[in-house]
């Protein structure tokens, strides 16, 4: 076993655990964490996958961004755990005999075995640039479902507008143009006031 | 790859159309709440000129482009063309009732042509890739458009179910798409037509993910058991959202279906053959029996909807040629009945007042003789009665399940239809034999009043003479 193997394995289990986590520890603001860890290990993977590229983006923008703002979210929240909690015994045997049955079903019929009809791909020599493949392959052969997904984006962003903009009457705001073309005499008065003699 | 002038050309409908909706959302931003007309002017102009366009390239010859990502065929142009008609008309049906609801703004007609563009694109789909980019961009706008009415509770609790079961129902997509390309190496569905026929890929693996997938597209036409969402969203969306819903996705439903069952996995036939049986037998069954136990009409429409799917899938399975054109004809027939239905809903609601009750078509007959008439003119339609189009829809599907040798399958589909007609002849007897409970006027606008009347108008004329619409489905399925 090379070591490419081993390290793959490593992080391949560590990503498994960080999911599992994510879905079985009880806080959410832990659960974002494993979510955070289970990222990292998936960026391990894929530099192994040569794709180096697109680990540092998965830190730089998941972990970076993205999840960060997600635990400001979950920690604004007031979540109430008792409430998540609720039912979960009940639901717990059907749940897992559903979970069970299914991961056997998937390993019988979707085992590795059956996915060898391709051969991996040569490693790509040491001068071949990552990222400008990346970029040559988004603008020339996947334009038009690039183009869609950035579409995508904008409605989710006309959406979230729509669905959370609201003009309340009465709201107290403050309007930096005014604020910067404020002068000193708008402010301060001077006051001729004769000096006080200590007593 | 090599990048070609003419491919913009062939792309050129759905660039106008992203282009001039664009320039909407930006514009409506600078027109006052009273002058909201103007957007609705443009949005109606956004649908006419990317129809004009489709027209003047109409039933070219087959093009692939863009690396295989898009493709422009007869079928495609036929589906486009019965998208941005139905789209046109739900606009101009639910403009008074957005106007009375405070609903009537930009966000309503932005979402309403995104959706219209991501049927465009699901219509028009050859890769996987792009199946899946263009439902999300058709989802997207209308999860958003279901909850437009904030404040509603019925609107946010559909909304919340329609969005967490179409996420799951993405995800089965998904996950049933990536099994289909791990085994056949390709996005495209040529390809994987190929790869299939040649039989090079184990068997196993497809048919789960062939499961998958059909959980998805399920999903998405609202077959039974994958129905769940269909009622409730039906029955809390503003009645105009429910008209969007229920009328234009169902033909990007039915691209979906031919796109990726008929064009892209034809060597698995037999497979998802008998699994749509078993999904259009239970569509009919439940849709039929729970529709009878209605008491809100858009309920009942919604219950409805999923019997007509359970038909639709019919045409389909069989898998041959015409089989598919008879299910391209179900389609077609049954959104033009059902843009009609759910905007006679609207033609009856006014300010305060939904009409969204069975109650309230008591006596239409008394109230105005012509718009009962239309209303029946729908109802027998829907209920396939002769010589009305849906008639002919049922009759043209189900004479291809027995030309594929299915005939129980057909005898269970005309036993379902004799239920479901019960339902509907109910709304009949509403409107003609029971004492009117509400006499206010009614007092649409007059384009509203011609709209509504040429659309059941339409059912009649197509009614008898079927010949043109049936031969235009034909010549666009057949090579």
């Amino acid at each position: 076993m090379g070591i490419e193997k081993i390290i793959f394995y490593v992080f391949a289990a560590l990503s498994v655990y960080g999911a599992l986590m994510v879905i079985t520890v009880r806080n959410p603001v832990k659960a974002a964490l494993y979510l955070v860890f289970t990222f990292f290990a998936s960026a391990g993977v894929w530099i192994l996958l040569e794709a180096e590229f697109l680990a540092i983006v998965l830190v730089l923008v998941y972990v970076g961004a993205v999840m960060v703002l997600f635990l400001f979210v979950v920690m604004m929240l007031d979540i109430n755990l008792a409430q998540l909690r609720a039912g979960f015994v009940r639901y717990l045997p059907v749940g897992v005999a559903v979970a069970v049955a299914f991961a056997v079903m998937l390993i019988m019929l979707v085992g590795g075995d059956w996915f060898g009809g391709f051969a991996p791909p040569p490693p790509s020599p040491a001068e071949v640039s990552n990222t400008r493949e990346l970029g040559r392959l988004l603008y020339t052969v996947y334009v038009y479902p690039f183009e869609i997904a950035a579409v995508i984006l904008l409605v989710a962003i006309v959406a979230a507008i729509a669905l959370t903009l609201r003009r309340r009457s009465g709201v107290k705001y403050q309007t930096p143009g005014q604020q910067i073309a404020v002068r000193r005499q708008d402010r301060i008065r001077m006051i001729d006031m004769p000096s006080e003699e200590r007593k | 790859m090599t990048f070609e002038l003419s491919d913009l050309l062939t792309l050129l409908p759905e660039t106008v159309l992203l282009g001039i909706t664009c320039a909407i959302l930006i514009a409506d931003l600078f027109i006052p709440q009273r002058s909201r007309m103007v957007t609705y002017l443009m949005v109606q102009t956004a649908l006419v000129v990317t129809l004009l366009l489709l027209l003047t390239s109409f039933a070219g010859e087959r093009q692939v482009i863009l690396s295989g990502t898009f493709v422009r065929d007869t079928v495609g142009d036929v589906l486009k063309i019965a998208v941005l008609l139905a789209a046109f008309v739900t606009f101009l049906y639910a403009r008074d009732y957005l106007r009375a609801r405070n609903m009537f703004r930009g966000e309503y007609y932005v979402l309403g042509l995104f959706g219209v563009l991501g049927m465009m694109i699901l219509i028009s789909a050859h890769s996987l890739l792009t199946i899946y980019l263009g439902l999300e961009l058709l989802s997207l706008s209308m999860y958003a458009m279901v909850v437009l009415q904030r404040d509603s509770s019925l609107a946010s609790e559909a909304a919340m179910k329609y969005f967490v079961l179409g996420a799951i129902a993405s995800g089965m997509l998904l996950y049933g798409m990536s099994l289909l390309y791990g085994v056949t190496g390709s996005l495209d569905l040529a390809a994987i037509a190929e790869a299939l026929q040649a039989g090079r890929a184990p068997g196993v693996i497809l048919s789960f993910g062939l499961v998958f997938i059909l959980i998805g597209v399920g999903f998405k036409l609202g077959a039974v058991p994958f129905h769940m969402w269909i009622p409730d969203v039906y029955h809390g969306a503003p009645t105009a959202v429910t008209l969007y819903i229920g009328g234009a996705p169902k033909i990007a439903a039915f691209a979906m279906l031919l796109r990726l069952l008929v064009e892209g996995m034809p060597g698995l036939h037999e497979h998802w053959q008998a699994i749509l049986v078993v999904l259009a037998v239970l569509s009919m069954a439940l849709g039929n029996v729970l529709a009878i136990a209605q008491t809100n009409i858009k309920r009942m429409f919604a219950y409805s909807t999923i019997s007509h799917v359970g038909f639709l899938i019919l045409g389909v399975l069989t898998g041959t040629d015409s089989g598919v054109a008879s299910s391209l004809f179900y389609t077609l027939t049954y959104v033009l009945m059902a843009v009609a239905g759910f905007g006679m809903i609207l033609f009856l609601s006014r300010q305060g007042f939904e009409a969204d009750e069975l109650d309230d078509y008591k006596g239409l007959n008394q109230r105005s003789p012509w718009y009962a008439a239309l209303m029946l003119v729908i109802m027998f339609s829907m209920a396939g009665v002769p010589p009305f189009l849906g008639f002919w829809a049922k009759l043209v599907v189900l004479e291809q399940v027995v030309a594929a040798g299915m005939t129980w399958l057909a005898v269970v589909g005309v036993v379902f239809s004799i239920i479901g007609a019960f339902y509907y002849l109910r709304i009949v007897k509403l409107m003609y034999f029971d004492a009117p409970e509400d006499t206010s006027p009614l007092n649409p606008n007059v384009e509203m009043r011609m709209a509504l009347s040429l659309n059941s108008l339409a059912i009649l004329y197509l009614g008898v003479f079927p010949g043109g619409l049936l031969a235009l489905c034909q010549s666009a399925i057949l090579p």
